[in-house]
């Protein structure tokens, strides 16, 4: 081993904390910087017209044809994601925890959750849009609800895997079929980890902008009108946030800028307001 | 013994089996749909394979309008933003995972990894918007003209600064990235058992020397599994990149320059491209190249970070 005086490792030894001090601060200050810029120019550009009208081209107009149609999007997603999610996940953790079927889904679910989301916008265009020959709203929610997939999946095994055996085998021992076991049962217990993956999968689409690129993409007018034209959602493009974002993010007028702002606000607001719902949810799991 | 896997199964109601059944299917979905995906990218892909074969890979060409595309500076650009992010993100999350697990207050460690977690919430666009309008102007007027000034002599900081380009776009991406990784190392330093850092300690060891020669040794292998997954995040990032990142089919040593990922590409080119079938496959190609790589990637994260698990014992 090298030889070193005492002052120079000190020395040392005090630069490395503070700089990890230091950097600890960088990506708080970071932090910090955006949701300033978020909320002061999206603040700056909400009034009432910003909620109650549709998006226009030019300079004046709202985005509640896009509130709505993220709203569709997102609810629908949650439909078609979560019970999938929920079920594979009560697989995982009732039938397969060391079967090589269980450890493949395992590591399929694992490679999915690092998967780009635009990946996954370009196979449901294939499959999807390429096939019934439309973009639509509905082949958006079919590509958040494949994001969304594995981390419920996951979550739900991890949360099912914290309840103790003993409770499985308290209820099977007085006749209760498997499948009461674990819905009224496992499930009953382990309510609050779920609602916390469930709810961090949401946040987790809810801002997702590139698979919806290829799948909804975007419209000037209200998601299905009249209300009861509700076929609409499976054959025209569906407005949303943040593709109205994208779009008005690089029009040359200022005024759509602004909105694209304003949109921005929203969608950070309701990200970071499920995940801290989600966390605080999570720290009583824990307890 | 088969007798009695008989009167086992028997004993299972029907509603019982069925819900198996339907808990197996829905678990299944997840494999179909990985197969799926490699299915469709590979079958949409076939024209452009079959027209521009391997030399797709090395030509530099990318013309709509003749339709001849080469994917070399999409790979190019991704490679370069991929690696601007990954040194720049991974000793921050180093220093940071030591501050948060050997130096910070339990209050403030607390306050500390949910600011970082909430960073890592915040939307890919939201990063794009900011990155447009908030980080490229500071860049433009700041950085770039002060990297051009004393480092003009590297290749890395010549042109005209435009705030936008690779290295405003590798930049974001480190910034995505942290806290992802940060997290990770995190979990990994506080798994080192205590009896092993104090016996380090009690030789008279300083903290950095702690951090460095015992609890980076012990968890390197869930280190670099982070990396692997920080990687895979940055090569698949799509929305803040192709905001900051100019959109240009150049390659180029200047990282002041516009230039494009395969992530980026895919986004802006897609609403011309719907039209044009050669281009479309094209598309698709790019998105094969991204899946497969993002596939080797994260294989390699999960092995490296099962074997910590394994050898920990769960956690993680």
């Amino acid at each position: 081993m090298k030889k070193r005086t005492v002052h120079l490792r000190k020395t040392l030894d005090r630069s490395v904390k503070i700089i990890s001090v230091l950097s600890a601060f960088l990506g708080i200050f970071f932090l910090a910087w955006i949701l300033l810029e978020v909320c002061l120019r999206g603040i700056s550009s909400m009034n009432l017209s910003f909620f109650t009208q549709i998006s226009l081209d030019g300079e004046k107009g709202g985005i509640a044809n896009a509130l709505v149609g993220t709203l569709l999007i997102t609810l629908s997603a949650v439909a078609l994601g979560v019970p999938a999610g929920l079920l594979g996940g009560v697989f995982l953790s009732e039938y397969g925890r060391n079967g090589r079927i269980g450890n493949l889904v395992r590591f399929c679910a694992n490679v999915m959750m690092g998967m780009p989301s635009i990946i996954i916008g370009l196979f449901v265009y294939s499959i999807i849009v390429s096939l019934t020959g439309t973009f639509s709203g509905f082949a958006g929610a079919v590509s958040l609800a494949i994001i969304m997939l594995p981390v419920v999946l996951r979550t739900t095994e991890d949360m099912l895997s914290l309840v103790p055996n003993a409770l499985r085998e308290a209820a099977m021992a007085l006749g209760t079929p498997r499948w009461k076991v674990t819905l009224q049962i496992i499930f009953r217990a382990a309510k609050t980890g779920l609602i916390t993956g469930v709810l961090l999968a949401t946040a987790r689409v809810s801002g997702e902008t590139a698979p919806l690129l290829f799948t909804s993409l975007n419209s000037y007018y209200w998601p299905v009108e009249p209300w009861w034209h509700v076929w609409n959602f499976f054959t025209s493009p569906t407005a949303n946030l943040t593709v109205t974002i994208n779009d008005y993010a690089m029009s040359p007028y200022k005024g759509l800028n602004g909105i694209a702002w304003g949109a921005s606000l929203l969608i950070t607001a309701a990200v970071l307001a499920l995940n801290i719902v989600a966390r605080i949810l999570f720290r009583e799991v824990k307890k | 013994m088969t007798e009695l896997k008989k009167q086992s199964r028997n004993a299972q109601s029907f509603p019982d089996r069925i819900f198996k059944a339907l808990t197996f299917v829905s678990a299944l979905i997840i494999i179909v749909i990985m197969a799926g995906l490699f299915l469709q990218l590979a079958i949409h892909s076939l024209p452009t394979m079959g027209k521009f074969g391997l030399g797709f890979f090395y030509s530099k060409e990318w013309n709509p309008v003749t339709e001849q595309f080469g994917a070399l500076s999409s790979i190019y650009g991704t490679l370069i933003t991929t690696v601007i992010a990954v040194v720049i993100a991974v000793p921050l999350s180093f220093v940071i995972a030591l501050f948060l697990v050997e130096l910070a207050h339990p209050v403030l460690q607390r306050i500390v990894s949910q600011a970082l977690d909430l960073l890592a919430a915040i939307p890919s666009i939201i990063f794009g918007m900011w990155g447009l309008f908030v980080f490229a102007p500071f860049m433009q007027d700041h950085v770039q003209p002060f990297l051009g000034k004393h480092l003009a002599f590297l290749p890395f900081f010549k042109g005209t600064p435009m705030g936008i380009g690779m290295l405003t776009a590798g930049l974001i991406l480190a910034l995505m990235i942290l806290p992802f990784i940060s997290a990770v190392m995190r979990d990994v330093f506080a798994m080192v058992p205590p009896v092993v850092k104090e016996s380090a300690y009690g030789i008279g060891s300083t903290t950095t020397e702690v951090t460095f020669n015992v609890t980076m040794r012990y968890g390197m292998q869930g280190v670099i599994g982070a990396v692997f997954l920080g990687l895979g995040r940055a090569i698949g990032e799509t929305m803040a990149v192709t905001f900051v990142i100019g959109n240009g089919y150049t390659v180029s040593a200047s990282l002041f320059d516009p230039a494009n990922t395969i992530a980026s590409t895919l986004a802006s080119q897609f609403s011309e491209a719907v039209s044009q079938p050669v281009f479309r496959s094209t598309l698709m190609e790019l998105g094969l190249v991204l899946f497969l790589v993002t596939f080797l990637i994260q294989v390699a994260a999960q092995m490296w970070l099962n074997r910590v698990r394994l050898s920990s014992g769960g956690g993680l």
